[in-house]
């Protein structure tokens, strides 16, 4: 049995499932030896995710360790690299309760709900040349649509856990997560628009410089909306661990908790490999065809310690002024960001519908002027807002007026 | 078609990571809104008041490290005023200066907690916090020089104080001044004109002077509405009389200007910590006064400071015997808590948890 992956299959230019599927069907029939591909480079996936979200949780607490002028976890293992594990293990032995008010069903439900988006985002995100579990055509409609799933395990979560911590989350991340949305795909149709595609192969090798320098504005409203839609300060209102302790999952114990954490630290990276895809060119880089993957973790890398730098910095924003950020600062920024990259798409393409280089040099240009512009003149409208004229303060008072 | 809603009762505390010990906020609310706000206090009481009434007055000293527990160098300072006056008895001047001195360091430590905390509440994942305690564990370390304990120091008796200051401790002092100076400059650049603080802050949960005036707020909270008072300036005790100090006061009443009172009034206590180390001269540090101190009968006192949160007092009344007849402690704290329902109420849950904070209360001095 000689099995041949035709490249009119799918799955043509998944180089890792050729290969397996090469190998697998000298021994196997054909039929068989697809469906071993396909679970091999499921388990690859899950497993990737996963263990990146367990080493993601150690490196996060080491850095915001450092942030806080401590040590962070350092005992088990080199640097404490194997503290991922022995939560799991403590997590694993713990009981695993469920409230007696609780729906049981939707309350086991959520943890494999808010976990699954988290692994199928990766599945169309290439980690090196040719190497995407699925080469889809819709590839940013497919991490769109994936990744809202999220907003109603939340909304599971809070509904069935029973308690009014974790009502209170759930209300807030929905509301959070619906509101940020709409300006993310708006800074989104923007990639889409100078790519041409929406696939996030084309995407990058669309990308002759990263287009984080072509759409600097999109970036930004992306970046916002992805920390709000990750639940992390200064957008963490869901679980604002002060207000409202845990939020959704305040009931959550056990392996159902363990789940739920490695969904959150799961979801960083996979949104940063999103981000990385769309914005920062992706595996590309010097000698991508063989350290395509290196160039990926480590631009992964870079957006992850940028998020954890800012979840240890900033204070968290109130729900009012949360979802005005989203509605009244970014969702304008980003439809001026849409508008003025479709004019400059119109005007520079050729006669084929293409932009080469230098087009995207002169879009570059012209869009961070319009970042400037636009930041400049919206942040002097929230300042105003956020200071009010006079003095912060008042007088302070010299000896001998007390009296 | 109208979506009919109803108010949600919710039990905030009395475990809860916001409400700084066992505190506990019954609350309804409308949405995020807050429609009726209910305090209950209690879970920490310890019988402080009635327990004073076993003890001979230097034992008493032990229990009022327990009010405030951030504060205990103010506690007994307060306490100790009230047992002189009590007894007449005049403070040797060196132990005046070192009770100046280490009450300053306590109100740094106090306020650093504050903010720290504040902060916390704000939702910062601790960093402003973990800066702020960098420089407490200093102070608490100064203490532990002093008199061997961290937190429950009863280092100040009546009539002077436990021990003058070991050799050691000046140079100690010396340096934690000097790395001070940039260790706090690196908590007011990372937060004190953070965009998302004022937005936070500003104009929230205001306490109008003459609310706070008729609630009988003091500290911090009082100033911030806009009032100078405070009593190292109203009626100088100690060695307040030589420091130099402004008293800084803010006009808003928000939870800024609470944030922005305490981390002023750590400026002008290391500025009061310094003239201490100036003034201070070789002496004794405790008064001559008798083991068991026994003041004569119906000898009433009222020792009153400006703690950390406000303005601390002792009540005693002696009966001729070794233990007081009667203890009543004015607690700030307790006080402050007073106006809470004003300030939270058509605030936001978010604001309600911040607002705690920048009262900055202890329930160890609120439940006695």
């Amino acid at each position: 049995m000689n099995c041949v992956l035709g490249p009119d299959n799918i799955l043509y230019d998944t180089l890792l499932f050729r290969v397996i599927y090469d190998g697998v069907g000298n021994v196997l029939p054909c039929w068989l030896s697809y469906v071993v591909a396909g679970i091999a480079m499921m388990m690859i996936l899950v497993n990737g995710v996963l263990l990146g979200a367990g080493l993601f949780s150690w490196v996060e607490r080491r850095l915001i360790g450092r942030f806080h002028n401590r040590i962070g976890p350092n005992r088990w293992g080199p640097f404490g690299s194997l503290q991922p594990l022995a939560d799991l293990v403590k997590l694993l032995v713990k009981e695993d309760l469920t409230p007696r008010g609780a729906d049981r069903i939707v309350f086991t439900i959520v943890p494999v709900a808010m976990l699954a988006p988290v692994v199928l985002v990766m599945a169309v995100v290439p980690f090196a040349k040719d190497t995407a579990l699925a080469n889809l055509n819709v590839g940013v409609l497919y991490i769109l649509a994936v990744t809202s799933i999220t907003s109603i395990a939340i909304f599971m979560a809070g509904w069935a856990s029973d308690n009014r911590y974790a009502m209170f989350g759930a209300s807030r991340g929905v509301a959070v997560l619906i509101s940020y949305e709409v300006p993310v795909v708006m800074s989104l149709l923007g990639v889409v628009l100078v790519a041409g595609s929406m696939s996030l192969n084309d995407i990058i090798s669309a990308q002759t410089i990263p287009f984080l320098l072509v759409q600097p504005l999109a970036f930004f409203v992306f970046f916002a909306g992805t920390s709000a839609e990750l639940n992390r300060t200064p957008f963490d209102l869901a679980e604002a661990e002060s207000e409202i302790i845990a939020g959704y999952h305040i009931e959550y114990s056990g392996v159902k908790f363990a789940l739920i954490q490695a969904a959150e630290f799961g979801a960083v990276l996979t949104s940063s490999a999103v981000m990385v895809t769309l914005f920062l060119s992706g595996w590309s880089g010097p000698a991508s065809n063989y350290l395509g993957w290196a160039w990926f973790l480590m631009k992964i890398g870079v957006l992850a310690f940028i998020f954890s730098w800012i979840r240890a910095t900033f204070p968290r924003l109130r729900i009012d002024q949360l979802l005005a950020f989203a509605w009244k600062f970014l969702l304008p920024l980003s439809i001026i960001n849409l508008f003025a990259t479709a004019l400059e798409v119109y005007f520079l393409r050729d006669g084929a519908g293409n932009l080469d280089t230098s087009d995207l040099w002169i879009m570059a240009g012209i869009n961070f002027g319009v970042a400037f512009a636009c930041l400049l003149v919206f942040g002097t409208l929230i300042k105003e807002k956020v200071r009010p004229a006079g003095p912060v303060t008042g007088a302070t008072l010299t000896p001998g007026e007390a009296d | 078609m109208p979506i009919k809603t109803e108010p949600m009762t919710v039990n905030i505390g009395p475990q809860h990571p916001s409400t700084h010990g066992v505190f506990r906020l019954r609350v309804t609310f409308d949405g995020e809104e807050i429609l009726e706000v209910e305090p209950i206090f209690g879970y920490l009481h310890r019988g402080t008041e009635k327990l004073a009434e076993e003890r001979n007055y230097t034992q008493i000293v032990t229990l009022t490290d327990r009010l405030d527990y951030v504060s205990s160098m103010i506690n007994n300072q307060a306490y100790c005023l009230a047992v002189e006056e009590l007894l007449g008895v005049e403070v040797p001047q060196r132990a005046k200066y070192l009770r100046t001195l280490t009450a300053e360091l306590q109100r740094v430590a106090s306020h650093l907690m504050g903010i720290g905390f504040f902060l916390q509440d704000l939702g910062t994942l601790g960093t402003p916090l973990m800066y702020a305690f960098r420089s407490r564990e200093r102070i608490l370390d100064l203490f532990e020089m002093l008199c061997g304990a961290r937190i429950t120091v009863s280092y100040m008796r009546p009539g002077g104080v436990f021990f003058d200051a070991p050799d050691d401790f000046w140079p100690a002092l010396d340096q934690f001044l000097k790395d001070f100076d940039a260790e706090y400059k690196e908590i007011e650049q990372l937060i004190l004109e953070n965009e998302i603080v004022m937005v936070r802050t500003r104009g929230v949960s205001l306490l109008p002077l003459d609310l706070a005036i008729n609630a009988s707020v003091s500290g911090p909270v009082l100033r911030a509405s806009g009032s100078d008072w405070d009593w190292r300036k109203m009626d100088p005790y100690d060695a307040y009389d030589r420091m130099e100090f402004d008293v800084p006061v803010a006009t808003g009443g928000d939870n800024y200007d609470r944030f922005w009172v305490r981390i002023q009034e750590i400026h002008q206590s290391i500025r009061m910590v310094k003239q201490c180390i100036q003034q201070i001269e070789p002496g004794p540090t405790r008064a001559d006064v008798p083991l068991i101190l026994r003041p004569p009968a119906g000898a009433e006192a009222y020792g009153r400071v400006e703690a950390s949160k406000g303005e601390l007092a002792f009540y005693l009344v002696a009966d001729g015997g070794i233990s007081p007849y009667r203890c009543k402690v004015r607690s700030p704290s307790l006080i402050n808590l007073t106006v809470t329902e004003h300030l939270l109420v058509g605030w936001k849950l978010a604001d309600m948890i911040v607002t705690l904070g920048s009262l900055d209360i202890n329930m160890g001095e609120v439940d006695r």
